[in-house]
């Protein structure tokens, strides 16, 4: 690929097998070092259901040995981290015998398309206001305007979802609630499911986008503000171009390039963020997964629907670094 | 070279027709202490084919009255009044979308500091193309090629460049490229500001000749803004001595060289470094006024050192005091007879 050396390429595989292996390592501790013992919450729940529970000693030890609780620290972690090279996460303690694989499966398609919307939204719909906001030419009421939509900036992403949940799915009714595709409707290519599924993530997807664009609004206006005063707009308006054609070609263009760098940097937080919007509107996310898994102390579950997060995100942002040297020409060169 | 040079000077201004009139330009910079008097009305002609160099020292309105020219002034800076006027076609009351089409087609740019006057996005081709499209249409894809290449051609650039990026090419080909797109259009006034500062000193004669070739090959009257004194020698028809926004002495190459006449051009003259004799740097430094307050009188009272009594209370105007030369000094006095007398050497 022109434009990336093969220094470039490992020094952000590096970077890349690095973050995945730290994050890795430190869902396999946190979970050890808190209180709390899964298997004695896993047989509590089973006496809660059964009454009681003979020998629950014996099926505590039992379980220990099985999920080999009792190797050493080392044996452990060597075969964990085995297991999350081959996505093997075993199985749910809460939902057993789901594996966790399941799990993952059926979430991470909704997470993903939720948040790819939701982060295209955003990123179009903040860059474009803010470059509007610095622009000459836009007209005086626009920039008004856009400052104005942008009240919603400093709420929680979780504050403004519940707020968009209260008005336009409880008052207004136009909305559903809850899910992320109507009940009885069965998944896959045909168009109710879609139309539902569209419909469904219409709220979770707003909460995210109206709580997030203005910081990009902001972004992009101090970018396209710096690029004005470059040496080659006042070239560029000598040259006589025409007003739109210097919009884009000029300074959209090359005030994007940090945005860019930026939306990577930020897509952990990202995530983050929609892990709570998913579990206010109960849409099946990986977020959701996880508050459940969190709720049931289910270990394997939280372990698994982590992992895949962070190595997803990560993931996003190894291609995000493999794609920047095809917009900004500059960048192999420079190195770093 | 400077054969060429002298050739040119040799003809007759007073008969040329002047492409480029401005008459008492001046432009303000606002800031929260007062107005920057920038450039505090200038008046000078650009006759065809001409080269007319702009000197005086940092900070003394070169820039800005160029930018003056071409309506690139940025807030703060605005122009508070004048008149400019093109082929006898007043710039000033033209609207924004009618000077934009009379950009580049009449008046182009060589920018100062041309390390950052390319879009670092842009390949290099694609810069001189858009303004090319811009102003003449889409073209076929092969003759735009061609075209490029034989302004590449022009000034020296290698065909290979054509696909890259700014970043690629070092500093004096940025330039040339620069130059090439200056002149795409045939401009009938070209504005070099400053354009071989920012280069060491042997590619900045190389490519101060590439200008100097490019604007002989197409006949394009220029104004040159620069400090170095020795090179304007060799590059410029006449020269224009700025000091503090206003112009104090124009005159022709030789004129101004053998005898310049006004006490702040006398300073820049012999400040010329030379082989044959060591002298010390007779410009004193520092006693200047402030530009949003300047004293009534002339302007150069503060570092003049002849300065009289009249000096600080009569401006003096821009007199044609010898044939093509115009200075604004007090020190001399015209008989009736038409004869220059210098105040204080008789005095
Ligand atoms: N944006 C600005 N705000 C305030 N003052 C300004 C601004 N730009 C220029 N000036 C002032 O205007 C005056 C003229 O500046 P200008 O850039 O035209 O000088 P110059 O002769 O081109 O100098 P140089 O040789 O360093 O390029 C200076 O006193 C400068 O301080
Ligand atoms: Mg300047």
């Amino acid at each position: 690929m022109k434009g990336i050396t093969l220094d470039y390429f490992i020094r952000r595989l590096g970077v890349f097998v690095l973050t995945v292996w730290i994050a890795a390592t430190l869902i396999y501790i946190i979970p050890r070092v808190a209180p709390g013992d899964p298997i004695a919450a896993m047989v509590s729940r089973m006496s809660q259901q059964a009454g009681y529970i003979e020998n629950s000693d014996k099926i505590i030890e039992g379980w220990r040995k099985r999920f080999g609780l009792d190797d050493p620290w080392y044996v452990q972690y060597g075969r964990y981290l085995r297991n999350l090279v081959t996505f093997d996460f075993g199985y749910s303690l809460a939902t057993f015998p789901t594996t966790v694989r399941e799990i993952v499966v059926r979430a991470m398609p909704w997470t993903i398309g939720l948040l790819s919307i939701s982060t295209a939204l955003f990123f179009v719909i903040g860059n474009l206001l803010g470059a509007l906001l610095a622009w000459k030419k836009t007209p005086a009421f626009v920039k008004v305007l856009i400052p104005a939509s942008m009240v919603f900036t400093s709420v929680p992403s979780l504050l403004a979802g519940l707020m968009l949940l209260y008005f336009f799915a409880f008052q207004l009714d136009w909305f559903p609630s809850l899910g992320a595709y109507g009940r009885g409707i069965t998944p896959g290519w045909n168009w109710p499911f879609i139309k539902s599924a569209i419909w469904h993530s219409i709220l979770p997807a707003a909460s995210i986008v109206v709580v997030t664009f203005g910081y990009w609004t902001l972004g992009m206006r101090g970018m396209m503000i710096t690029v004005e005063g470059e040496d080659y707009m006042t070239l560029a308006q000598a040259k006589g171009l025409r007003p739109f054609y210097t919009l884009y070609r000029y300074m959209i263009r090359n005030a994007i390039l940090p945005q860019i760098t930026a939306l990577a940097l930020t897509l952990g937080t990202l995530v983050g963020g929609q892990v709570l919007v998913e579990y206010i509107f109960s849409y099946q996310g990986m977020g959701n997964a996880i508050f459940t898994a969190i709720r049931n102390q289910d270990y394997p579950v939280i372990q698994g629907t982590s992992y895949i997060l962070i190595l997803t995100t990560a993931l996003a942002v190894f291609i995000m670094d493999m794609l920047y040297p095809l917009i900004d020409p500059r960048i192999s060169h420079e190195g770093s | 070279m400077s054969s060429q040079a002298n050739e040119t000077t040799q003809k007759d201004w007073s008969k040329a027709k002047s492409v480029l009139k401005v008459r008492d330009l001046r432009i303000h910079y606002d800031t929260p202490k007062g107005a920057v008097i920038a450039v505090a009305g200038i008046s000078f002609n650009l006759y065809e084919g001409e080269t007319l160099g702009l000197v005086g020292e940092s900070g003394c309105g070169k820039s800005t009255t160029a930018y003056g020219i071409l309506q690139l002034i940025q807030p703060p800076g605005h122009i508070v009044g004048g008149e400019i006027q093109l082929d006898d076609r007043n710039l000033m009351g033209l609207s924004e979308r009618e000077f934009r089409r009379l950009r580049w087609t009449k008046l182009a740019l060589i920018p100062q500091g041309a390390m950052n006057s390319l879009n670092p996005t842009m390949k290099v081709h694609q810069q001189i193309a858009d303004v090319i499209t811009t102003h003449e249409g889409r073209q076929p894809k092969e003759k735009m090629r061609k075209r490029i290449l034989e302004l590449f051609k022009t000034v020296g650039l290698p065909a290979r460049i054509y696909d890259m990026y700014p970043h690629e090419l070092s500093g004096g080909m940025k330039q040339r490229v620069c130059i090439a797109m200056g002149i795409a259009l045939n401009p009938s006034v070209v504005i070099a500001d400053e354009s071989t500062s920012a280069l060491d000193v042997v590619v900045q004669r190389v490519v101060a000749q590439t200008l100097l070739k490019v604007k002989e090959m197409l006949g394009v009257a220029m104004i040159m803004i620069g400090h170095d004194m020795g090179l304007m020698a060799q590059m410029v028809d006449r020269i224009a001595v700025m000091y503090a926004g206003k112009i104090v002495e124009i005159a022709s190459v030789q004129s101004l060289f053998k005898e310049p006449m006004h006490p702040y051009s006398q300073v820049l003259i012999e400040s010329i470094p030379s082989l044959k004799e060591k002298k010390p740097l007779k410009i004193t430094e520092g006693i200047t006024h402030d530009p949003r307050n300047p004293p009534p009188g002339c302007i150069f009272q503060l570092r003049c050192p002849f300065v009289m009594e009249k000096c600080k209370t009569q401006e003096p105007p821009l007199r044609e005091l010898k044939p093509r030369q115009e200075v604004a000094c007090h020190l001399y006095e015209v008989s009736e007879t038409g004869e220059v007398k210098n105040v204080a050497a008789s005095a």
